[in-house]
């Protein structure tokens, strides 16, 4: 087992490398000069030029990105242009707040969607079945972003209940948590019934029957476990894709995140920051899908038996 | 004592081709019909509006003395910060959303099938280095690509374009190497082989008709989280800028406003809602209806 | 006839699907003693799974339908019976074993769990260990050694998941087992092993078994009484040693099974499999429902089904015997009894 987390670990270097380098490559071809950026538009040429020189941004391409490898190999992700301060110090600042939304919606679509997708494929055509995937199928198209602004302007704006902007209470937390956990929530859904629905066709559950099992342990004991089993990859990937949709949720909400981070950088040309933030944000990604594979390998027998002895 | 009433006739079953059974099943599918009833209409907007509405006047034209105006016989759907019509621009804004979202995904379709079929059809190195280049696209997450390409190259329909596009080859990439490689291993390609097909001609004729499926599936799929991607882009400000009416940027610019007149951000996000939902539809019925389990 | 443990009398089961009615079983009549073997023999598509699962009545759900007959199992009636009682018949009166062991076992509880479970269901145990004791128990009843109840079914091989399929079905001793083609997807050599592992046992129990199989070599080897199934119905049934007694007087569609075998002791050019194919259940003839296949078909047959004759505990239901055999007594169809 741990020499498997141990290559997963190694597999992910290229990865982030190959994100560094594409990264770089594209802040490369950025018209605009970061050192001219850092020091305003009226400074003098002069004093441009040794900043450059400085931050040895004239050297040629592959001596500058050589020289920022061997520096992230030694913890070193840059400095940032804009604020002059390293950027793991940032990303340290910034991100607590986007794990926790981040969380949250992944909570809330799993105690929301898991159940509601078991319920929809047992009462397969029933009204709630349809009701459900109906409520998901809408889910799905709405624009997380969107959903935040009706839910500021009926909580915050109409009812006052529930703070707009800003990340200092679990209030603040809520509808972000909400918005993203919308569309993740309708994908469970819709997962959760399918898996279901192929797993009560399978002939081990008509042997449980057979045996005189009751419908609820054939539900709860028989086909939970197996339909699970997808979905708790899925729930890894989606996890991804909630970080990304963090970066325009934050925007909504006014709250100072990784997402805002990434997003100030674009806009400020400011490389080293950009770069460190998109590296520890998939470096988290992958994380998570790492857990996640683990645990999957806990929970599924067959699997199991390939990589935990005895 | 004869026994005819055990005798029922069944609707008969003609031969189909493969085209016309598949659009049978996706008939059959009431949701589906509806999603690409919606669709059409889309189009129909899209397509027509430049006839009904003039570009200067109606939609980007300002008129300072009728702004922030609630929905009323004149406006239906009232005006913006700018005096500007709301439904007019939102059904411009049905032009440029769907010809993002359609070149969009024909950009990265092409692209990432050519990628996926050399990968999957010569396998060996190339496979291996074309797929770990498409996992380092796939690790960063869907939305921060697309910001940085447009961050560096500026704003833009073209760019964001080219930014969307290139966030999708990857998984276009990978589908249709998966369906090349389970249908590379199955008979009737060794029996092309050895009838001495040049592998071009395989690849075209044989392989791709049979991967066409899926590729259509995540196809119409791709194109409604375009929408929504490009939606946001233009929220945050890295994606269609003023003053072209896309719904994303239109929901920005409501959200100042959302004091004086929070009509203005209804209405933009119903129609994203629309045009992604009628989609959607699409793209599960077709997906439905592609599935052979489902033909029964 | 107190011997007598499973009556079906006139069974007719549909499927019903969006495009057709499928007759799977039209009138069937069959019975089965105490500790008895029926061996219950016919094509793919005649309807023997679907007489099966309408005993446990595990038809699919909105698909499967009893239309028409009756089923007793001792003095109760299976098709009326609630729900409750349905659970508790299935496992432990009457259990079942499926054609393909690979996929029978759930994949993530271990052997022992699985056949601890049908003792939960049925029997009350005081304690644990006495549990773990009967599934040891069990488990070596089959030949699998007790300490692999640990194990998960993948860990096995298709025989010996097949032996645990039994084993479960076996825990509570039920009074009927039926074996839809428990050997047909195990290798030659397994199948012998197991069919006289489940021969074993039977007697030992003293369980009634429907063991539903195309071989014939199995019917031989395994049954007291053989049933043979056409397009949903019985249109033959008799003794073992009635069946093979080598003579004329069967069913055209038995003599043509018993023809298509190859035998090793003739020498001949080709194979003689009848000619046609089963008829489509949505769409069954008229009249006797093998007339289109039978090289006896006359004209009576394309009009009316036939009646069912018997002598001597021989069914027959055939117009062209029935013109030859006078000896035989015809009996109307709703009052089929054994002498």
């Amino acid at each position: 087992m741990l020499k498997y987390i141990g290559k997963r670990f190694l597999m992910m270097i290229p990865v982030l490398l190959g994100i560094s380098f594409i990264l770089f490559t594209i802040m490369d071809l950025t018209p605009g000069d970061p050192a001219r950026a850092m020091l305003g538009e009226y400074a003098p040429q002069q004093e441009v030029d040794k900043l450059r020189d400085e931050l040895g941004l004239n050297d040629n391409f592959f001596i500058r990105y050589g020289r920022y490898v061997l520096n992230a190999l030694q913890g070193d992700l840059g400095t940032s242009y804009r604020t002059n301060t390293p950027a793991i110090e940032e990303i340290k600042a910034r991100f607590p707040a986007t794990l926790k939304i981040a969380l949250l919606a992944v909570l809330i679509a799993i105690a929301i969607g898991i159940p509601v997708g078991i319920v929809s494929a047992v009462k397969q055509y029933s009204f709630t079945d349809i009701a459900s995937m109906m409520s998901a199928l809408l889910f799905t198209s709405v624009p997380p972003f969107w959903l935040g602004l009706m839910m500021i302007l009926l909580f915050s704006v109409q009812l006052r209940i529930l703070p707009a902007v800003g990340s200092d209470t679990w209030k603040h937390f809520l509808m972000p948590a909400a918005a993203m956990a919308a569309a993740q929530m309708a994908t469970l859904i819709r997962m959760t019934r399918s898996t279901m629905l192929e797993v009560i066709r399978q002939d081990y559950i008509r042997t449980a029957k057979s045996k005189g099992a009751p419908p609820r342990r054939v539900i709860f004991r028989h086909s939970l476990q197996n339909a699970l089993l997808p979905v708790v990859t899925a729930v890894g990937i989606s996890f991804s894709n909630l970080l990304g949709g963090a970066l325009i949720i934050e925007n909504v909400f006014g709250i100072s995140g990784l997402g805002t981070l990434m997003v100030d950088s674009v806009k400020g040309k400011d490389s080293p920051m950009l770069i460190a933030s998109v590296m520890f944000a998939a470096f988290v990604g992958g994380l998570v899908n790492l857990l996640v594979d683990v645990m999957y390998i806990y929970i599924d027998p067959r699997v199991k038996s390939l990589y935990v002895k005895g | 004592m004869t026994d005819q009433s055990t005798i029922l006739k069944r609707k008969k079953v003609k031969k189909r081709s493969q085209l016309k059974s598949i659009w049978f099943q996706f008939k059959k599918n009431k949701l589906a019909m509806f999603g690409l009833f919606i669709f059409m209409v889309l189009v129909m907007i899209a397509v027509f509006s430049g006839f009904f509405l003039d570009y200067e006047t109606q939609v980007i034209g300002q008129n300072m003395k009728e702004r922030l105006r609630s929905p009323s016989a004149q406006h239906l759907f009232g005006t913006d910060e700018y005096g500007r019509d709301v439904f007019a621009r939102i059904i411009w804004g049905t032009r440029i959303s769907l010809f993002v979202g359609l070149f969009t995904v024909a950009l990265a379709m092409s692209t990432g099938t050519i990628i996926g079929a050399l990968a999957g059809y010569y396998g060996g190195r190339a496979d291996n280095v074309l797929m770990r280049i498409m996992d380092v696209f796939l690790a960063m997450p869907g939305t921060i690509l697309a910001v940085a390409i447009v961050g560096a190259l500026g704003p833009g329909i073209v760019n964001v374009l080219l930014a969307m596009s290139i966030c999708r080859i990857p998984q276009f990439a990978r589908i249709v190497r998966s369906s090349i490689i389970s249908i590379r291993g199955q008979e009737f390609v060794e029996a092309a082989k050895a009838c001495g097909t040049k592998d071009r001609r395989i690849i075209l004729r044989h392989i791709l008709p049979n991967a066409i499926g899926p590729i259509v599936v995540q196809a119409t799929l791709h194109m409604a989280t375009t929408i929504l991607g490009v939606a946001g882009l233009s929220f945050i400000g890295l994606g269609i800028e003023a003053p072209i009416p896309e719904w994303g940027s239109m929901l920005s610019a409501a959200k100042s406003q959302m004091r004086y007149q929070p009509y203005l951000m209804i209405f933009p996000g119903v129609a994203i809602m629309i045009a992604v939902l009628s989609l959607n539809l699409i793209g599960d019925g077709l997906r439905d209806a592609l599935d052979p389990r489902m033909k029964n | 006839m107190e011997d007598k443990l499973l009556e079906i009398r006139d069974l007719h089961v549909e499927y019903i699907t969006d495009d057709a009615r499928v007759f799977a079983v039209n009138g069937l009549n069959l019975d089965v003693n105490k500790g008895e073997t029926l061996g219950l023999v016919g094509e793919t598509g005649a309807g023997k799974t679907t007489t099966a699962l309408s005993i446990l009545r595990l038809l699919p759900e909105r698909v499967g339908r009893i239309t028409r007959g009756t089923i007793r199992l001792g003095d109760r009636n299976i098709i009326d019976a609630s729900e409750g009682d349905m659970l508790q018949i299935r496992g432990e009166v009457v259990s079942m074993i499926f054609q393909d062991p690979m996929t029978s076992l759930n994949p993530v509880h271990t052997v022992g769990e699985q056949v601890a479970e049908v003792l939960e269901l049925h029997k009350k145990y005081k304690t644990r260990e006495a549990a773990e004791a009967r599934v040891d128990e069990i488990l070596r009843l089959v030949g699998l050694p007790a300490e692999r109840k640990k194990e998960y079914p993948h860990q096995f091989s298709g025989g010996m998941k097949q032996r645990i399929v039994i084993a479960i079905a076996l825990a509570c001793e039920p009074q009927l087992l039926l074996a839809d083609e428990p050997t047909t997807a195990l290798d030659v050599t397994i199948q012998a092993q197991v069919l006289s592992m489940m021969k074993e046992l039977k007697e030992k129990l003293e369980t009634a078994m429907i063991l539903i199989t195309h071989d014939l070599g199995v019917v031989a080897e395994t049954c007291d009484r053989v049933a043979v199934m056409y397009a949903g119905e019985i249109i033959e049934s008799a003794s073992v040693e009635q069946i093979f007694d080598g003579g004329e007087n069967h069913h055209p569609y038995t003599l043509g099974l018993f023809g298509s075998l190859p035998d090793l002791t003739r020498k001949t050019r080709r194979l003689n499999p009848i000619e046609g194919l089963m008829p489509d259940p949505t769409d069954l003839p008229g009249g006797c429902k093998f007339h289109t296949r039978c090289p006896k078909c006359m004209e009576i047959c394309r009009l009316e089904e036939p009646r069912a004759l018997i002598e001597n505990g021989h069914l027959l239901k055939c117009h062209f015997l029935e013109s030859k055999l006078p000896g035989f007594s015809k009996i109307s169809p709703e009052s089929v009894t054994r002498q």
